[in-house]
């Protein structure tokens, strides 16, 4: 796609130097928007990561101080250590934290998409007059505050809450069921928040596929749910891992759910990240918890930018 | 009856491989199929002719099993099918689409089927290597379908529904996505293989020239009817209506008024002035019924002079040339302002063309040229 | 296909039942009497009164509406630029670095992109307030509008501009009278998402905002942590009504034109 737009830019930006900066700045300052406000803070978390306590609250020195020659960066490199670091493996609640942010992010996608699956599908085979109206259903929770969505399961959840009422109410509970302030709770506000994310790369992948494969596919002899298993999943099998990625990736790091509606003995590493630097204004192990979260991620995120990639290839 | 001609709709012994009995199907208030009934026989390839939305596609999918009839039952080999599934049918469909998989490859789409049978590893790839080998994929086989051209997609979606060797084999417009040229070489391929396997071919097709080439039989349908089931060539040369001679090739027109002269001859009054034409017909017409006279261009002879033997000719001027190639066909207009259609061989080199705009020229035509249609 | 089988409507009912009756029930207890949210003592719209009534939650709101709309218009400009270079630029020196900056803040959890940013205006001795929070919400929001623009870009007719060029204007003068016109819904629906990205924003506004600058999502946070309140029921009842009246008008708007533009083509067509 680009190269021919370069084409068009190049021969007649050439012509005049006014369009050939043109091209210059439109590049530029996007790209130095993103180095400084984006990459460049990640190498101070690095830096920081590696500092003493000490030295790290503000202002955290040691800077590199290149007038000073080759002596500066040898002193600027004598001051960092993995001090930091240690303490996060010595500590067990560092990396209990770390796994069990990927448990739950691991469980609840999995919650999401069994979820998340059914709907898209039933989305991409309603009559098509009604999709638009499906398609804005499923966005509009999508665009009202997320802060809220979470906050409205806090009234449902607790002991006195709207579905223990309910359930009392009926009669297949005669005591309130705990489901504030535990995991349960977290896993039913992460499926709620991130169910959009999941419906609709698969119901764009579902949408997009051509129903005769279906019919071709009973025609040769499947029932209808072996065409299911062996066409229509596979078919969606590009949705399926966008949604997961995009559902999983975000919940390793997720601060809002685990804090309002887990109890004290849901481990995330976003919550503990947040408490370090909040409460014990501990900026370098911060740090450091933000880097191995970020060695964590990094995985998943090339993963996920390759598969996009891909479908992206393929669709043109 | 001559044995070496296929013909078993001529046979009253014969059993039909399919029977359309009273088929009726509405979708809403629509209705599609209008109590229509059909024989279809075995080792037949028979083509459901018609423009987009006449039913031709409903009738395949009925076939298939995607529809139910809404009235009446449909036959095969003597057996109600309505009540059983598309996936136990031995019916294939190969698709408009081609509704090739497009996760698997040609190798693993063409064994898709074979699949579901649970047929024995070694029989199955047996199967498949034919497969690929009559629709000439051999080197195909690891490919993905994105990965080859269309008409090699058509092949593989052949290959696929005539894999599970089918008692009936339904194909929905399966040359449409293909090129002029292409189309003709594999309407000749799909007839070879549907003579060497001896399936039993039913095509839906828009392309009455695709219809007159690879079927045995043809049927035009309109609005959920049948207009007339046929061979080619009593389609082409003994149209039953309007509809079906206008429909298939190119055609002239005439209105006029019927009376009787001598058996099987009448005579047509159609303009103020001019003489009654002539022509024979094997049905029947009352004095002064209401008739369509139907000729082909090609069946008009044009001249500069009146043809002296000539039974039927009319004078006119030439309105328009069109140059094919091969044939020129020329426009010439009556004086009542009719345009009639005369079709030359061009046999000789274009230099020296007969006629040309405005020329008066003599129409003349047998009395056997022209069908004689009530409707 | 036309109609829907039973599966299917079930899934939808039960799906679309769990998407919306906790907001739902949210918005009713709203207009609840009791200070005890969870029993219903009649109805009543104090709640919305005292509301009105509380500085600290108009002043937030009027903090966050102004981070909003600087940050999100700034976030349109710069994404909108990111998307054509990305889509039309051609190669050029780090595409593949910039490429990975665009797409990396989308997925990148938010307590990360709140920390560094933090520990940058820090580092460069800016003071923490509402220019931090513009800065910080734009940075992450022109890669969502990057993403949607360049979504339309991609399938837009690249013809139209040649034509353009072709008709003697400058690449300039093609982007601005043939190009921008017609992905103007995508630059307005990428507005409008970095608009809402904002006002939701919790994480990143509390690492980069100041003593003097509270946004409200900050506020709801840290009243929310001690229960369920009637008053932020009222207070989520309002941000419900903006944001579905909001998603409505526009959806609506679309859908008359594109009516519209139906019954255009199908009066041309009866005029042929």
């Amino acid at each position: 796609m680009g190269r021919p737009g370069l084409a068009v830019l190049d021969s007649y930006g050439c012509g005049s130097a006014g369009e050939l900066m043109r091209r210059a700045f439109l590049i530029a300052v996007p790209y130095v928007w993103l180095l400084a406000l984006f990459l460049v803070p990640f190498f101070i978390v690095l830096k920081i990561s590696l500092s003493d306590t000490e030295l790290a609250i503000p202002p955290y020195t040691p800077t590199l101080d290149l007038s000073q020659g080759w002596a500066g960066i040898k002193e600027f490199f004598s001051q960092l250590d993995f001090e930091n670091f240690i303490w996060l493996t010595e500590d067990d609640l560092y990396w209990k934290a770390y796994l069990s942010s990927v448990k739950i992010a691991v469980i609840s996608t999995f919650l999401t998409l069994l979820v998340g699956y059914p709907i898209a599908y039933g989305m991409a085979r309603a009559p098509v007059e009604w999709r638009p109206t499906l398609m804005m259903l499923v966005i509009l929770p999508f665009w009202t505050s997320f802060l809220i969505r979470v906050y409205a399961w806090m009234g449902i959840l607790s002991n006195e809450g709207y579905l223990n009422q309910f359930l009392l109410w009926t009669g297949i509970i005669s005591t309130p069921l705990v489901i504030l302030n535990t995991n349960s709770a977290v896993y039913i506000g992460i499926v709620y928040t991130y169910l959009p994310f999941m419906i609709l790369p698969i119901y764009s992948s579902l949408e997009r596929m051509d129903g005769s494969l279906i019919e071709a596919a009973e025609d040769l002899g499947c029932s209808r749910l072996e065409a299911f298993w062996l066409v229509t999943i596979p078919l969606s099998r590009p949705g399926i891992i966008a949604g997961c990625f995009l559902v999983m990736i975000p919940v390793i790091g997720e601060f809002v759910i685990p804090s309002l509606l887990g109890g004290s003995g849901t481990l995330m590493i976003g919550k503990v990240l947040w408490e370090e630097f909040f409460s014990n204004r501990d900026w370098p192990v911060a740090s450091a918890v933000a880097v191995v979260l970020l060695l964590i991620l990094v995985v998943p995120i090339v993963l996920f930018q390759r598969n996009q990639q891909k479908q992206a290839e393929a669709e043109q | 009856m001559n044995s070496d001609i296929f013909a078993p709709w001529e046979d009253p012994q014969a059993k039909p491989l399919i029977q359309f009995q009273n088929v009726t199907k509405r979708f809403g208030d629509f209705t599609a199929i209008d109590n229509l009934s059909l024989d279809i026989f075995e080792r037949e390839f028979f083509a459901l002719l018609g423009p987009s939305g006449c039913g031709k596609t409903t009738m395949m999918r009925m076939l298939a099993g995607f529809e139910k009839p809404t009235e009446g039952h449909i036959m095969l080999g003597g057996q109600d099918i309505d009540p059983i599934p598309p996936n136990k049918r031995a019916v294939n469909m190969m698709f408009q689409s081609y509704a090739l998989f497009p996760h698997l490859s040609i190798w693993d789409n063409i064994a898709f089927g074979l699949r579901r049978d649970n047929m024995p590893k070694h029989d199955l790839e047996d199967r498949v290597e034919e497969m690929l080998r009559l629709t000439r994929l051999e080197q195909f086989a690891r490919r993905k379908p994105h990965q080859i051209s269309g008409g090699q997609r058509q092949r593989v979606a052949l290959a696929r529904s005539l894999a599970k060797a089918p008692k009936l084999l339904l194909l929905d417009e399966p040359l449409g996505a293909l090129d002029k040229k292409l189309r003709q070489e594999t309407q000749f391929e799909l007839m070879d293989i549907q003579e060497k396997t001896g399936t039993t071919f039913v095509i839906v097709t828009h392309d009455q020239e695709e219809a007159m080439t690879v079927a045995s039989r043809v049927a035009v349908m309109d609005q959920g009817k049948l207009m007339q089931v046929a061979t080619p060539d009593r389609i082409y040369e003994n149209p039953n209506s309007v509809y079906v001679a206008d429909f298939i090739g190119d055609v002239n027109i005439i209105e006029g008024r019927a009376s009787a002269d001598g058996e099987d001859t009448y005579q047509i009054d159609w303009a103020e002035g001019q003489s009654p034409l002539t022509a024979t017909s094997a049905s029947d017409f009352s004095n002064g019924q209401a008739c369509h006279i139907a000729i082909r261009p090609e069946k008009v002879t044009i001249s500069a002079d009146r043809p002296a033997d000539a039974i039927n000719a009319v004078q006119g001027k030439v309105h328009d040339i069109a140059y094919l190639g091969n044939l020129s066909t020329y426009h010439v207009e009556l004086p009542n302002g009719t345009i009639i259609k005369a079709q030359t061989a061009n046999t000789r080199r274009i230099s020296r063309r007969s006629f040309t705009w405005e020329d008066p020229v003599w129409l003349s035509w047998t009395a056997t040229a022209a069908v004689l249609l009530a409707n | 296909m036309s109609r829907l089988s039973w599966f299917n409507t079930v899934s939808l009912t039960l799906g679309f039942a769990f998407l919306y009756i906790p907001m739902i029930i949210l918005i009713i207890f709203s207009f609840n009497e009791s200070k005890l949210v969870t029993v219903w003592a009649g109805f009543s719209v104090k709640w919305y009164g005292e509301l009105l009534q509380n500085e600290q939650i108009l002043d937030a709101a009027w903090v966050t509406l102004r981070v909003a709309v600087f940050s999100s218009t700034i976030a349109t400009i710069l994404g909108t630029a990111a998307a054509y270079v990305l889509v039309r630029g051609g190669r050029f020196f780090g595409r593949t670095l910039f490429s990975g900056m665009i797409y990396a803040p989308l997925v990148m959890p938010e307590v990360i992109t709140g920390l560094s940013l933090l520990l940058l205006f820090i580092g460069i001795g800016l003071d923490r307030g509402i220019l931090t929070i513009v800065l910080a919400h734009t940075t992450f929001s022109m890669c969502f509008v990057s993403v949607v623009v360049s979504s339309r870009l991609v399938t837009f007719d690249q013809s139209l501009e040649e034509a353009a060029l072709d008709l003697g204007c400058s690449p300039a003068q093609a982007f601005r009278l043939v190009t921008l016109p017609i992905i103007a819904p995508a630059v307005i629906s990428g507005w409008l998402l970095a608009f809402t990205l904002s006002l939701d924003d919790l994480v990143i506004a509390s690492f980069t905002s100041g003593p003097s600058a509270t946004t409200l999502p900050m506020r709801i946070f840290s009243a929310v942590r001690l229960g369920v309140s009637p008053e932020i029921n009222a207070l989520s009842t309002i941000m419900i009504a903006v944001v579905t009246i909001g998603v409505i008008t526009v959806s609506l708007i679309t859908k008359r034109a594109m009516v519209r533009q139906k019954q255009d083509e199908m009066a041309a067509a009866r005029t042929e």
